[in-house]
């Protein structure tokens, strides 16, 4: 009696960790995306409709993510990543092409898109915009003698002590780039050097340099203002609403996080019912609200109220991204120079 | 037959060691001696000379020297404190001493950070009072902070040990033969218990030379340690290969104060365990 006990318990076991569901028919497809960068719900609504099951891993980073999905542990059909990864995937040929023409609900993605997705997926075959933002500053309009426009607040030296850089290579040098005129995406050793010699000056005057406790300490008002991700902007405003975000005349970073199916993917039939699924306005927005970075989702941007629709760290206005560039990769030579110069900058 | 038991009960010891330890060290060794494309070459092990390395690993010796000394400057009077104390449980006090220790470090560490931020609590209350406000977050005095607050138990303990074991007898014969309490410090107590400091100097200055979560919150991202640059090469540059060389020059440098501090550890030490 007790043998059998243990056998039925044994195999109920298993039943569960292999998730063997024996009903599900519809197959099953693992998706790799950023954390908290899907609403969970959505997940189980797209197995209810489908009887596709959903394998949902998720990482922090697009080089964490690169690293597991290079490790081949798992077999990914699907994933999300940023700009310069997405393009690394595909000049690796990792990325199958997508018929964007059988995706029923690829028409509520804003067009300007697929030009801004030219500079890493060359003719739009193999990527899906997913979410898209700006880099700007974020700024405590209480602190500030007048309203901030530019990155020259950054190297004035008016607010010494007071504002938080990124601590990213790319994303700092980006706002010494953009605040000299030159590309973010400069080869040029000249531009670069210049670029950098402005960093290193501007660090006296730097509080500190952070990645995702910067906003909280523009919240909590121990900087004036930080470079930040316009989501977070976002959230920032909601905690303290004396902050305001702007991107600086002069320019930016526009990144796109974009979905590609990978060549591991056998069931492409699934994946494109996961991807057309994405493009569906009641789940774009339903991933809109889960995180609040702006979505390409035209529909998903009508569908919001006025007040979300005007605030520009939600829906980037035309001109304030006319100026903006997406990140390319550099090649090895260009990269190590950048990184040998951060760390020169950091260790200061 | 009991010598065999004995060794099968070190096998899970020994699985332990190879796989944890022989194994990745293996590993970081391959990588130390390679260039990302494969060949062989000393340059990563050479690049401690660089200025930028040079410099990070000089700012991390200096935090953990000063860090030690700030360590054994406040353990060693609470040693004496309680070894002269008529208290008769002397574990309560030794264990509230210790008890931050229960906290994962790095919540101890935001903390700390919070405490000492611009608008943070301490400024706060200096505020309330009329005063000035401190600005310490983000500067090489607060990451001596986070290290003496995350470390000081590893070295309160080994010097309480051996403070407290030091016999009665001697100090007393000492008395007798005429020595002031300055003698007996610095002729008895101190040489006697210099085993503790060794040890404590070996888990207070090895950590904090390889330091750089601290580095990290509470240098705002400013001051480079060694460690920091190694993380970088990790997790950012990527060049798991310089990582791993400037790791291996880390390495001898944890083994020489080791060796240094060890040196004085060669007595088992008595008596006090919690």
């Amino acid at each position: 009696m007790k043998k059998t006990i243990t056998i039925i318990l044994l195999i109920a076991m298993i039943c569960t960790l292999s998730g063997c569901k024996g009903s599900s028919s519809g197959g099953s497809l693992t998706v790799f995306n950023y954390s908290e960068y899907l609403d969970p719900e959505m997940i189980a609504k797209f197995t209810e409709e489908t009887g596709i099951e959903i394998k949902y891993e998720e990482a922090t980073t697009p080089e964490e993510l690169y690293t597991k999905y290079s490790s081949g542990a798992i077999s990914y059909d699907l994933l999300c990543t940023s700009d310069y990864m997405v393009k690394r995937l595909i000049d690796e040929g990792q990325a199958q092409e997508i018929d964007f023409s059988s995706l029923e609900n690829y028409k509520n993605i804003d067009p300007k898109f697929e030009k801004l997705s030219e500079s890493f997926d060359p003719g739009n075959k193999y990527s899906l915009p997913y979410f898209w933002g700006t880099v700007g500053i974020l700024y405590n309009t209480k602190m500030v003698k007048e309203p901030v426009d530019s990155w020259d607040v950054l190297f004035s030296g008016d607010y010494s002590g007071q504002i938080i850089m990124q601590d990213s290579m790319r994303d700092s040098f980006m706002v010494a780039l953009k605040y000299l005129g030159y590309s973010l995406n400069t080869k040029n050793e000249e531009e670069i050097k210049d670029a950098a010699a402005l960093l290193k000056k501007q660090k006296s005057d730097v509080s500190s340099y952070l990645v995702d406790e910067a906003r909280d300490e523009v919240v909590a008002e121990n900087a004036v203002m930080a470079v930040v991700y316009s989501g977070e902007a976002y959230l920032g405003n909601e905690y303290n609403p004396d902050l305001a975000y702007v991107v600086p005349k002069e320019g930016s970073n526009l990144w796109i996080d974009s979905w590609i199916v990978t060549k591991n993917c056998k069931n492409t039939d699934a994946a494109r019912k996961f991807l057309d699924f994405l493009c569906r306005e009641d789940v774009a927005s339903a991933n809109f609200e889960y995180i609040y970075y702006s979505t390409p989702n035209k529909a998903a941007v009508d569908a919001m109220d006025e007040e979300l629709r005007s605030n520009p760290a939600v829906v980037p206005t035309d001109d304030s991204i006319k100026n903006c560039e997406v990140y390319e990769a550099f090649d090895e030579k260009t990269n190590a120079l950048y990184n040998e110069l951060w760390k020169e900058i950091k260790s200061q | 037959m009991n010598r065999k038991k004995i060794q099968v009960l070190s096998i899970p010891y020994v699985i332990w060691i190879i796989g944890f330890t022989v194994i990745p060290l293996l590993f970081v060794f391959a990588k130390a001696v390679t260039s990302p494309q494969g060949a062989f070459t000393a340059g990563n092990l050479i690049a401690i000379f660089d200025p930028v390395h040079r410099k990070a690993l000089f700012l991390s010796i200096e935090l953990a020297f000063i860090s030690s000394i700030l360590c054994i400057l406040i353990s060693y009077p609470v040693a004496l404190i309680l070894r002269s104390s008529k208290i008769r449980n002397k574990k309560i006090i030794l264990f509230v001493m210790i008890l931050p220790m229960w906290m994962n470090f790095i919540l101890r560490i935001l903390a700390i950070q919070m405490l000492i931020s611009k608008n943070g609590l301490i400024n706060h209350f200096l505020s309330l009072l009329g005063l000035g406000k401190i600005s310490i977050i983000n500067t090489e005095a607060a990451i001596i902070i986070g290290m003496v607050y995350d470390y000081l138990p590893y070295m309160l303990l080994p010097v309480l040990n051996c403070v407290l074991a030091i016999p009665d007898d001697i100090i007393e014969a000492s008395k007798d033969l005429g020595a002031n309490r300055f003698t007996v410090l610095t002729k008895i107590l101190i040489p006697l218990s210099l085993s503790g400091i060794g040890s404590g100097i070996t888990m207070v200055f090895v950590p904090s030379m390889t330091e750089f979560v601290i580095a990290n919150i509470l240098g705002g991202g400013k001051i480079m340690l060694l460690g920091n640059v190694i993380e970088q090469e990790f997790s950012v540059t990527m060049n798991w290969n310089l990582g791993s060389g400037l790791s291996v020059t880390l390495m001898i440098f944890v083994l020489l104060t080791t060796l240094i501090s060890g040196r004085t550890v060669s007595e088992t030490d008595k008596g006090f365990v919690i």
